[in-house]
């Protein structure tokens, strides 16, 4: 009798996409739920939400002319409300590589290919401010993961990573984030981990950050060599997430303590 | 990057109470820091803030090195008369960085 059941479960699983995750078994909460009242005050005002900074210079970097091609973000894109839903379907299958590209990649790319203009660093004060900018303009959008089954397996490498234990702590992601977000770590929320706000400003760092650099911090948390910024396992786990998160509302720019 | 985001009331009644706030995006290094290599981040704060409204200096602030990064400041006018409010923060180095908006008092 164990035979039908079995072939059942492989027929089962052979076809389901991998896009298609299984629902999260709890009710998805943006880090802002978590926040203390006044924190949230702080993000939900413009004029007091230190982010805005960013956005006011990547504004100006949108208009600035950049490379040997003298050309500006606007020249092509235009007005930056071209821009809206862009950062709610991110990171994107790259037809040119076959391979996921998050927003800080795509900015790159088109500083390389359209403007002839050197890459800007990651962490860079400009990197963020053009991303917050772009980020920004989706601000309130649902966060909507492309289909292209392209994807799947980025998507599949990102739940393994997100599976995985690792460092001397020996922790998965999924160990704190699934398993433990209503708790607290040393007085911190735990929180569900989803890429709602990013490049965020954290009160921590007193100044805004990537996604990235809030992944490669945790990795260090559970005493892990962090990947590479930039690096392929990290553009999975964001594509991961994203799709973890689908649904919830953008809220860039965020701030976290 | 210097930029500055500052919040007044577009519109006031003579006599109102109004509240003001601005931010600024600056470092706050407060030298204590060490860099790569153990080299000294050299300090680099604001020290003064000034905010004038109608001919004259209505609120203002020494910073010291406890403040944050991109420090924000909130504080309360009387609204007296239509015109610019403005603010000027002025660092260690001498820089200043100014900003002002407009106010109309009816």
């Amino acid at each position: 009798m164990l035979r039908p059941t079995a072939s059942l479960i492989a027929i089962a699983l052979l076809a389901t996409p991998v896009a298609a995750q299984a629902p999260l078994p709890f009710e998805p909460r943006s880090g802002r739920d978590f926040m203390a009242p006044e924190t949230q005050a702080m993000q939900a005002d413009d004029a007091s939400n230190p982010g805005m900074l960013w956005v006011l210079q990547g504004a100006e970097l949108w208009d600035r002319k950049a490379g040997r091609s003298n050309q500006s973000c606007a020249g092509c894109h235009g007005e930056a409300a071209s821009m809206r839903g862009v950062a709610a379907r991110y990171p994107a299958l790259d037809p040119a590589s076959g391979k996921p590209i998050d927003l800080a990649g795509r900015i790159n790319q088109c500083r390389a290919e359209r403007q002839d203009a050197p890459s800007l660093a990651r962490e860079s004060d400009e990197m963020l401010a053009l991303a917050t900018f772009v980020a920004h303009q989706s601000r309130g959008l649902p966060i909507a993961p492309p289909t292209e089954p392209g994807l799947d397996p980025f998507r599949e490498t990102g739940r393994q990573i997100f599976t995985t234990r690792m460092g001397q702590l020996d922790l998965a992601c999924a160990n704190c984030h699934d398993d433990h977000w209503q708790g607290r770590l040393a007085g911190s929320a735990v929180t569900q981990a989803h890429p709602t706000a990013y490049p965020i400003y954290r009160l921590e760092w007193q100044g805004v950050g990537s996604l990235q650099r809030r992944m490669r911090n945790c990795m260090v948390g559970v005493r892990a060599q962090p990947f590479a910024a930039g690096s392929d396992e990290l553009v999975a786990l964001e594509l991961y997430l994203m799709q973890r998160a689908a649904g919830m509302a953008l809220e860039t720019p965020g701030v976290r303590p | 990057m210097t930029k500055a985001l500052v919040s007044v009331p577009k519109a006031a009644k003579r006599g109102d109470i109004v509240d003001i706030r601005a931010m600024i995006a600056h470092p706050m290094e407060t030298g204590y820091r060490m860099g790569a290599n153990g080299v000294a981040i050299p300090r680099r704060i604001i020290t003064r803030f000034v905010c004038t409204y109608g001919g004259g200096e209505v609120f203002a602030a020494d910073f010291s090195p406890a403040v944050s990064a991109n420090p924000f400041v909130s504080f309360s006018l009387r609204a007296a008369e239509s015109g610019p409010v403005g603010f000027a923060w002025t660092d260690d180095q001498g820089e200043t960085v100014t900003a002002s908006a407009e106010i109309a008092v009816s």
